[in-house]
């Protein structure tokens, strides 16, 4: 499903005043793609992704995934987009503490009154995808950084999303684990024609990308020069 | 269930700790609680068990309280009561505290003596100079069937040892109202007329017209002082141990769900609905309270049997099913009730604390 962003605006409460978080944004994503979303901290990007997600309204805008806006849904609505449509990949703490890795994705299936007991059949492919079967029954504590962060990406599919949004998929990870994340999510991405919005601050990972937006202040600022970007990827993005 | 299953057994130190306190709060409330009907049973189970619907009293003077102790109704009053269309039968009861004594024992006791014309339905088994004595009264007296004792300096036959009537925490003798103390009656009145009648019978009318007060026999407990003053603080003792623990098992999960606010954000932001987060907060309460009550009432149950086997009929401790399972009921509701409370952190969540840096 092709993500459409168009001129979103968004504000948060500052005081008696109100802080523009971000400011006529633009954006296309298309299936099959990994775009990331870089920028300094308080740049908007993180808000972009929360928009995307459907956890906040924006002030003004659209988010149309295929050309349905989700910006105009109700509460109920968006949890069911976010039930069957959008995968979300969070940062590594964000696992259930009493869950097995295996739990983690089967509760994804739980919350949308899907049969069991084949869940667990895709649950364990999805595992198997990012080489996590051994660690099935692991709970978070047992489980490395870069397991955490593998099994918060099968989560993510585990709803069979077209859309997936990832959060700071290697903040809490060594390089070299960080790397073998971020070639996950692109094979995945490119095996299962995900349109993929990655927030991330290290601009080490960007070759990875499709296509490379920075924030500054809200605004896109530049698209990524072809040094980060491989050539003929398109990324389209537009300021006002 | 999914995530409130794997909970209980992740978090067991936890439960078990809350767990323990529910149990021993339902523990503490069912022994209150067989305690009160023990009691309750020394106090009234002469007229809860009497053959009678109604229980007619004399009305008391403006400003004073039905009670056993005032209540005096005439022979004539008796008459017209049985003659009241819809009353089946109208037999009167004159009830008097005194002193018996077993004439072969030596042994005496505190007793109430239930006195009802020889031949009265209420106690076939009376004659003149024939009781009848409960099994308490006996064991107090020391006598069995075809023993005497001394009831107001007249000696009696025990006709038979039966039941474990009591009233007012006395052991209870059925007696012809000729051996029976006039307990400042005017001679030929009753206490109260024990009351069987059909539905369409207008006791309220009769009442009117024959100056009396009928009561069922459930409310005629009220006239009985002791049982009144003692029923009220055991009952307000309970509704206290209930308070505490709604409040205990409400403090419990609002702790709980706020330190897991930051999850069920992640189980909002991955889509599910509030019903399905309330659905597995209040199950996991259920059962948190359902197997804590469970183990409560068994235990008590079991020291309940215990008492009985070891105390017999020293402590007035019932043992029964209503005794055992209401509290236990009560204590669930209630619970869950206080972990309702929870509830509102459930519902004011906001999935968007599960994306770390967009707050």
């Amino acid at each position: 499903m092709t993500l459409h962003i168009d001129d979103l605006t968004l504000t948060y409460p500052d005081g008696e005043q109100r802080l523009t978080a971000l400011d006529h944004v633009s954006l296309t994503a298309e299936p099959g793609t990994l775009t990331a979303i870089v920028g300094p901290s308080g740049s908007g990007k993180s808000s972009l992704l929360a928009v995307a997600a459907t956890l906040i309204t924006p002030d003004s805008g659209r988010v149309l995934l295929n050309g349905r806006d989700l910006a105009q849904l109700s509460r109920t609505e968006t949890a069911t987009v976010r039930r069957e449509e959008i995968g979300i990949v969070f940062q590594t703490s964000n696992l259930l503490a009493s869950l097995t890795a295996l739990d983690q994705l089967l509760v994804i299936a739980h919350i949308a009154g899907r049969d069991m007991d084949a869940a667990r059949i895709q649950a364990m492919d999805l595992l198997g995808a990012v080489g996590l079967v051994p660690q099935a029954d692991k709970r978070p504590s047992q489980l490395s950084g870069g397991q955490r962060q593998r099994v918060t990406i099968a989560r993510g599919l585990m709803n069979q999303p077209s859309l997936l949004l990832v959060d700071e998929p290697t903040s809490a990870l060594d390089r070299p684990r960080g790397e073998a994340v971020l070639d996950l999510l692109r094979e995945l991405t490119t095996d299962r024609n995900l349109t993929t919005v990655m927030v991330t601050h290290d601009h080490e990972h960007l070759a990875t990308a499709d296509a490379v937006i920075e924030l500054t202040d809200g605004r896109i600022a530049t698209l990524a020069d072809g040094d980060a970007v491989e050539p003929g990827v398109v990324a389209i993005a537009s300021t006002r | 269930m999914f995530v409130a299953i794997r909970d209980l057994r992740h978090a067991k130190g936890r439960f078990a700790l809350m767990g323990a306190v529910v149990t021993l709060i339902t523990m503490l409330v069912v022994l209150l609680s067989g305690l009160t009907a023990g009691l309750a049973r020394g106090n009234t189970s002469a007229i809860t068990d009497l053959p009678a619907d109604h229980l007619v009293f004399s009305a008391p003077a403006e400003g004073q309280k039905l009670a056993f102790t005032e209540s005096s109704i005439t022979p004539s009053v008796q008459q017209e009561w049985a003659s009241v269309d819809g009353v089946v039968s109208a037999d009167p009861v004159r009830i008097a505290m005194t002193r018996a004594s077993g004439s072969g024992s030596g042994r005496s006791a505190a007793v109430a003596v239930f006195a009802v014309p020889a031949g009265s339905a209420l106690a076939p088994r009376v004659g003149t100079d024939r009781v009848v004595l409960s099994s308490k009264a006996a064991a107090s007296l020391e006598v069995a069937a075809g023993d005497q004792i001394e009831l107001t300096g007249q000696l009696v036959t025990v006709e038979a040892v039966s039941g474990d009537d009591e009233f007012s925490h006395a052991p209870v003798i059925w007696a012809a109202t000729e051996n029976a103390p006039s307990s400042g009656l005017t001679p030929g009145n009753a206490t109260v007329i024990a009351l069987t009648t059909t539905g369409g019978a207008d006791l309220a009318a009769a009442d009117q017209a024959l100056g009396t007060r009928t009561l069922t026999v459930a409310e005629s407990l009220s006239g009985i002082g002791s049982y009144t003053s003692e029923n009220g603080s055991l009952q307000l003792m309970r509704v206290l141990l209930f308070a505490i623990s709604a409040l205990v098992i409400g403090a419990f999960f609002t702790v709980w769900t706020v330190q897991r606010s930051g999850e069920i954000a992640i189980l909002k932001a991955v889509g599910a609905s509030t019903g399905y987060l309330l659905k597995d907060a209040l199950g996991q309460a259920l059962a948190l309270l359902a197997i804590g009550t469970a183990l409560g009432t068994a235990a008590a149950s079991a020291i309940g049997a215990a008492i009985r086997a070891f105390a017999g009929t020293a402590v007035p401790f019932v043992l029964a099913l209503p005794t055992l399972l209401i509290p236990g009921a009560v204590m669930i509701l209630l619970g869950l009730v206080g972990a309702a409370v929870s509830l509102r952190t459930v519902t004011s969540v906001d999935p968007l604390t599960a994306l770390g840096s967009a707050r």
